[in-house]
């Protein structure tokens, strides 16, 4: 590879031909404000915030796109820099929706951050500002177009990682508007409602739908019996928010800042993940043995439901039919949990903290209410649990540990790995290999399904027969899995998450939420799974009691009435 | 959905995406071939336009909502186009337009109810001498004043 000499304000700097102004400058560590640019993702020079000064050049350069060439004198902080800069991101303060107090991006707003980095103390321009209605028709992403500076990262993750397509620019110039088709509404079209444009969006002009009212209001209501479960993810995420390092493992804290929320019991969604691989992995048994539809495909992933609906009806009957974690925990709750505590299933209300905003749409579908009742009432992502901490004045990084309540609060490490890419697939093998032996797992680490590779695959020996299983994450590589297994690929087990890197990475995790801090999270969730004192699903004795008293055994009838759905082919339109 | 006046020609348009299938880098190409069969492009046509060369629904209107030659509205009988270039926005064309609009109670970029017109405006039409200058079916009308812009279509019925 040859190398390229170029000096960056006086600096000498070395790298690969090829490597941007912007790559460059960084590694020699100085800074270039950006907006518009996503590394690997959206990289088009289009807001001119990283403008820099190239020797002998009549224009500024836009750096994230500029390659570096042999001899290049590049200025990064000159005057004409910093007035281009500043003039930049004045002309998109001059049409904003400038509500910042009451705006849920308020200090954490790139835009903010840059008009305060940059030193703008005043707008010169009054722009006219845009009249595009609030889309507020799904149960899980709001689009405020009027507050978008059309930098599109949302249009770039939505085509380039997820592959679903379903925004673009419509329009030209200063009408441009980041839309449906026919500027229909969410609901209406092949959004699967993943959440990571809210992610990748450096303003307040897509955000999840907020629930924390409802669930104020529920916890205040002396009637109700308020019941929480925390997903695998949201344990080592929610620190973030605190100001804790990305992918510290804050579960104890989270317990105790629920319990001061004022939730009567606080339990784990990583009880149902337990419950889950216990059916899910009787369903592979069954299938595998008795000859059924494979590959079996995971269905924990509510993006990834609603993606394969629109997109790939014809894998349903490949998909499990487990419900989700979150959704056999509502079904347990508003059933058993109820019957055992002797709390009226009408006046329960469960609500689920989860890194997700497809679960927001997950918990409203129709067939999600075999309690009688609807299953989780509310989902609040780990950012809107981060909002009623903050409101409630909790002190969450001096918080003491606690514990989750007991039944439905106890879970093994098979259960927290679901939060990362991988996860489902170990836990299942974890079961699936001593089920099916009668032997002890010699080695209970599956590292061929770990970690970021979009698509891994592996082979497992059971006792003889090979056992081929893949993993996808992020809806792009589940496309490319699918084409796979349509091509004629065989597999045996397919776990698919909808976000990159898993759960950990979901639509509703604390922003920012990069592949760094997904390697974070990641690393975060093994070392719970080993401090975890049981390690298999099937050794979790709360597990056992609710077989015991409540479902028979797995794939029972119960099970089926309670645990289990059907999914329906939705059209790409 | 909205009716299109487009099932005579469905056979046609398959022709032409059938030539294209598979092809999402010929969308431009597709698009102005079935324009220019259908006359417009309405949600049914975009649809199996997407289907066919493998592109999103998405992509497709993306497309068609940036390039103003390309309308997802039936055209009226008479096609109005009011130039706002330079010239002619100086000479007064913005008072010809508005005229029109008020004249034939529609805005700029649709059509009258009755299908005769529809109107538009467009960025110089290289008659900057005859300012304000304004076409009815290609054929221009020059040196315009609002009250003479409606007498010409009269002529138009």
């Amino acid at each position: 590879m040859s190398t390229v000499r170029l000096t960056i304000d006086n600096i000498p700097v070395e790298v690969e031909a090829g490597t941007t102004i912007l790559q460059a400058a960084g590694k020699a560590g100085i800074h270039i404000p950006t907006l518009c640019y996503l590394e690997g993702i959206n990289e088009i020079g289009a807001c001119r915030v990283c403008v820099v000064e190239v020797e002998g050049a009549r224009n500024l350069m836009a750096s994230c796109v500029a390659p570096v060439a042999e001899g290049m004198v590049v200025k990064t902080n000159s005057p004409r820099v910093r007035t281009a800069r500043r003039l930049n991101v004045e002309l998109l303060l001059s049409n904003h929706k400038m509500e910042c107090p009451t705006c849920i991006r308020n200090l954490n707003c790139e835009l903010q951050s840059l008009a305060q980095e940059l030193g703008i103390r005043q707008v010169r321009f009054e722009g006219k500002k845009g009249e595009y209605p609030i889309d507020d028709s799904t149960p899980a992403i709001i689009r405020e177009p009027d507050k978008c500076i059309l930098c599109r990262r949302c249009v770039a993750v939505c085509e380039k990682v997820q592959g679903v397509k379903a925004i673009a620019p419509m329009g030209r110039g200063f009408d441009t508007v980041i839309a449906p088709a026919f500027q229909d509404k969410l609901l209406d079209i092949a959004c699967v409602e993943c959440g990571q444009c809210t992610l990748v969006c450096p303003v307040g002009a897509l955000y999840e739908k907020d629930y924390t009212n409802e669930v104020w209001a529920a916890l205040a209501d002396p009637e109700k019996f308020v019941v929480v479960q925390t997903a695998p993810a949201t344990r080592v995420s929610i620190g973030q928010e605190f100001g804790l390092p990305p992918g510290s493992i804050n579960t104890g804290q989270m317990v105790a800042a629920l319990r001061r929320l004022g939730f009567d019991r606080v339990f784990d969604t990583d009880f149902t993940a337990d419950l889950t691989i216990m059916e899910e992995g009787s369903e592979f048994i069954e299938r595998f043995t008795k000859g059924g539809p494979l590959p079996l495909i995971t269905s924990c992933s509510p993006g990834w439901i609603k993606f394969m609906e629109h997109f790939y009806p014809e894998f349903i009957p490949n998909v499990s039919t487990c419900k989700s974690p979150q959704q056999m925990f509502g079904a347990v709750a508003k059933t058993f949990y109820a019957q055992k505590a002797g709390i009226d299933p009408a006046k329960m209300v469960v609500v689920s903290i989860m890194p997700c905003t497809a679960k927001k749409f997950e918990c409203q579908r129709p067939e999600m209410r075999d309690s009688g009742y609807q299953d989780v009432d509310y989902v609040l992502t780990t950012r809107e649990l981060a909002r009623m901490i903050r409101e409630a004045g909790i002190d969450f990084r001096n918080l003491p540990e606690e514990q989750y309540d007991d039944p439905l609060g106890e879970s093994t490490g098979a259960a927290v790995i679901f939060g990362a890419t991988g996860g489902v697939m170990e836990a299942a093998l974890r079961t699936a290999y001593e089920l099916i032996t009668g032997k002890t797992l010699p080695a209970l680490d599956f590292n061929d399904v770990r970690g970021l590779t979009g698509i891994k695959e592996a082979t497992v020996d059971i006792e003889g027969t090979k056992v081929r299983v893949a993993v996808a994450h992020s809806l792009g590589h589940a496309r490319q899995l699918l084409e796979r297994v349509k091509a004629g690929e065989q597999y045996h087990f397919i776990e698919i998450m909808c976000c990159p890197g898993g759960c950990i990475g979901g639509g509703g995790q604390p922003i920012p939420t990069n592949t760094e801090i997904r390697e974070q999270r990641i690393k975060g969730i093994y070392q719970a799974d080993v401090e975890m004192p049981i390690r298999k699903s099937h050794e979790n004795p709360s597990i056992h009691a609710l077989y015991r008293e409540f479902l028979g055994k797995p794939l029972s009838e119960t099970s089926h009435h309670i645990l289990h759905t059907h999914y329906t082919p939705r059209g790409k339109y | 959905m909205e009716t299109c006046q487009c099932e005579a020609k469905w056979e046609e348009l398959d022709k032409i995406i059938a030539a294209h299938r598979g092809r999402p880098a010929d969308l431009i190409e597709v698009l102005h071939q079935a324009q220019e069969l259908i006359g417009y492009l309405p949600r049914q046509v975009q649809v199996a336009i997407a289907d066919g060369l493998g592109v999103s629904l998405t992509e497709v209107y993306s497309v068609i909502s940036f390039y103003h030659h390309f309308t997802v509205k039936p055209k009226g009988k008479y096609q109005i186009s009011v130039c706002k270039g330079t010239a002619c926005y100086v000479k007064g064309s913005p008072e010809i337009l508005e005229r029109l609009e008020k004249e034939l109670g529609i805005k700029a970029g649709d059509s009258t109810d009755d299908g005769k017109f529809s109107l538009e405006v467009v960025r110089c039409l290289g008659a900057c001498g005859l300012g304000p200058v304004m076409t009815v079916n290609k054929r221009a009308h020059g040196l315009l004043k609002p009250d003479t812009a409606v007498a010409v279509l009269a002529q138009y019925q």
